[in-house]
């Protein structure tokens, strides 16, 4: 990677939130670099400004201040359009909850980001059958996702967020809801998606297995970052 | 397409409560339709009375007469093109309670001015032959069973006695705008009954019909009419034959103007429970709406699936409620024909139907969208993550 430029670039980014005429600091001064083909683990207590960072360089909040650049667009500096244009096509986004819209099947609910691409409706169809085969869920794309258990919501969740072939994923404590099987499975599958495809994943997670399948651990804590290489857990 | 297939989606997921939104919008259509129906009922002479018509009475009131010899005078007035005349009768057969519009006329004028009322040839020319012969509406007929040939009696209010007809023809109208539940017989033969009778009502008219030469001089015509005859001894007031059916409405406008009111308050009361379910639906849904948007949808998809799904239930409701209006107004028809001789769903009814239930629809879709819009998308997650 060496020279290469890193594909997510933060600099000095600050956020807070006003509850009333209380203004709530949550993140201070994030500066932060992460490379193409990385596998990130943000971890840190509860009400650190995890989620808050996430959101931020998946494009779905605003900062204060400060830069974030992803694949060199500034998206700090998009509007409100031009972020959810900018989304469609270089953000995926993996849930605790998977939050799969329950009146698609596994399938629609896969295609739905290409309807947003000028694909045809044939492409589509391969596109979404193929990231389903990745997920290994093709035999069950027919199926709603009240049919499926946690484990396979996730992975279709999966399949949906890596289906318009984003620039970065990101996921939110997305073994949070599992059991340790299921859990495994879904680190696994995105592990394989790190390695074997070549994504770049951002992970907030709480969960240490999880952290420990990634290349890298941030520490967040009070808005501040730390970093310790993998080998100090 | 895909949008649709969301849309019908997202509306079977409560079906009792759709399907109980349906019903109530299904309601109100029916309500608002037969209500607007029993307005356009109402005024339905008056949309079928004619602009080249006009209609001259005794300017003191319909119940005094006016002297037969003003026939000639009127028709010497220029833009005059036909005049016939005749009396309310009054008459009631058997009872009270079987009320239809009876009137004398001067018939060969009188059909020519009217080109609505419809009557076979052979039928005509029995009822010029036949002194006694009368003409009845088609509905008329069929309602009290008659036959052509059958004698009937009229008890005379404004004229005392009984009163001898011949069924002699039947007319239907050229159109369904056209009353056919009307009688009329011979001016002639109430005529020289009152000479034996009572002369002094002998020769006396209740009013007369003139036919103009050209729509566009009838204000013209009326006032020459009503000039003509100013300061003698029976004063006349001349309007088209509009005005004249509207001057019989006019007393019981409140009424009407009152089921107006109450057509719109059906109206406003679906409107109100369709927001209902629309905003109960779309709050449900507001964290679907933030998964959407993080995906990239904007604003105006999501505005897509509300507004989709709140005119799919609105139109739903509508075609059925449009669907039913036609056999509930058909009974209506049959029971009220006594009071309203024309009964119809109008083209016009309808497309007030479709118009309030499309304003229900986008209403009802209003709020929730611009809520759905302008929530943030990290809010609303952090409310179901
Ligand atoms: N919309 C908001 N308004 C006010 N405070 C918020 C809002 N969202 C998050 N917070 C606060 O910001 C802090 C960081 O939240 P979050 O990023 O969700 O932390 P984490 O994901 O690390 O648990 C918390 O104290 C939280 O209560
Ligand atoms: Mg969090």
């Amino acid at each position: 990677m060496g020279s290469k430029a890193p594909i997510v670039e933060i600099r000095n980014l600050y956020k807070s939130y006003h509850r009333g005429n209380q203004i709530l600091p949550v993140l201070n001064d994030i500066t932060l670099d992460i490379d193409e083909g990385e596998f990130l683990a943000l971890m840190g207590p509860s009400g650190s400004g995890k989620t808050t960072l996430l959101n931020l360089i998946a494009g779905i909040d605003k900062a204060d201040s400060g830069t974030i650049k992803v694949s060199g667009v500034e998206i700090t500096s998009l509007s409100e359009t031009e972020l959810a244009l900018w989304r469609a096509t270089n953000v995926g986004f993996i849930f605790q909850f998977y939050n799969l819209i329950p009146v698609l099947t596994a399938f629609e609910n896969v295609e739905l980001p290409l309807l947003l691409t000028s694909l045809s409706r044939k492409e589509r169809r391969e596109h979404a059958e193929m990231a389903l085969r990745v997920v290994n869920l093709y035999d069950r794309m027919e199926h709603y996702p009240g049919q499926l258990s946690g484990g396979q919501q996730q992975r279709v969740a999966i399949a949906r967020a890596v289906v318009p072939d984003p620039t970065i994923l990101v996921a939110d404590e997305p073994t949070g809801d599992l059991d340790r099987v299921s859990a495994m499975e879904i680190l696994d599958l995105m592990e394989r998606l790190v390695h074997g495809f070549g994504k770049t994943i951002i992970m907030v997670t709480h969960d240490p297995r999880a952290a420990k399948m990634a290349h890298i651990i941030k520490h967040l804590d009070k808005g501040v970052l730390n970093v310790y290489p993998q080998n100090h857990l | 397409m895909y949008i649709l297939k969301i849309i019908s989606k997202n509306t079977l997921r409560h079906k009792l409560r759709t399907f109980l939104t349906i019903l109530g919008i299904t309601i109100a259509i029916l309500a608002f339709g037969l209500l607007r129906t029993l307005i356009s009922a109402w005024y339905s002479g008056v949309e079928a009375s004619s602009a080249s018509r006009l209609v001259t009475r005794n300017s003191i009131s319909l119940v005094f007469p006016l002297p037969l010899s003003y026939k000639e005078k009127i028709r010497q007035i220029e833009g005059v093109k036909l005049v016939s005349y005749g009396n309310w009768f009054g008459g009631i057969y058997i009872d009270e309670k079987n009320f239809f519009a009876n009137y004398a006329v001067e018939p060969k004028i009188y059909l020519d001015l009217y080109p609505e009322i419809i009557i076979p040839p052979d039928q005509k020319m029995a009822f010029y032959r036949d002194r006694k012969g009368a003409v009845a509406g088609r509905k008329l007929i069929a309602k009290y069973g008659w036959k052509l040939g059958d004698s009937i009696i009229l008890k005379g209010t404004i004229f005392p006695g009984n009163w001898e007809f011949v069924i002699r023809a039947i007319y239907y109208g050229r159109d369904k705008t056209v009353d056919e539940t009307a009688f009329f017989f011979h001016w002639d033969y109430l005529n020289e009954n009152m000479k034996k009778t009572a002369p002094l009502r002998a020769d006396q008219v209740g009013f007369y019909m003139i036919g103009v030469t050209n729509p566009h001089i009838a204000a013209e015509v009326a006032v020459a009419v009503d000039k003509t005859f100013k300061n003698s001894l029976a004063e006349t007031l001349t309007e088209t034959e509009k005005a004249f059916q509207l001057s019989f409405i006019s007393m019981t406008e409140a009424i009407v103007i009152a089921i107006q009111l109450v057509s719109l308050v059906v109206i406003v009361i679906i409107m109100a429970v369709v927001a209902n379910t629309m905003a109960m639906t779309a709050r449900e849904r507001f964290g679907e709406y933030a998964v959407f948007k993080t995906m990239g949808f904007r604003g105006w998809h999501i505005a897509g699936m509300i507004f989709g799904e709140s005119l799919l239930i609105t139109m739903v409701g509508c075609a059925v409620g449009i669907t039913l209006t036609f056999p509930v107004a058909h009974i209506f028809a049959t029971e009220l024909s006594t009071y309203f001789p024309v009964f119809n769903v109008t083209t016009k009814t309808i497309c007030l139907d479709i118009a309030a239930a499309l304003i229900v629809g986008v209403v009802a879709a209003l709020f929730p969208t611009y809520r759905a819009i302008r929530i943030r998308i990290a809010d609303s997650l952090r409310r179901i993550g």
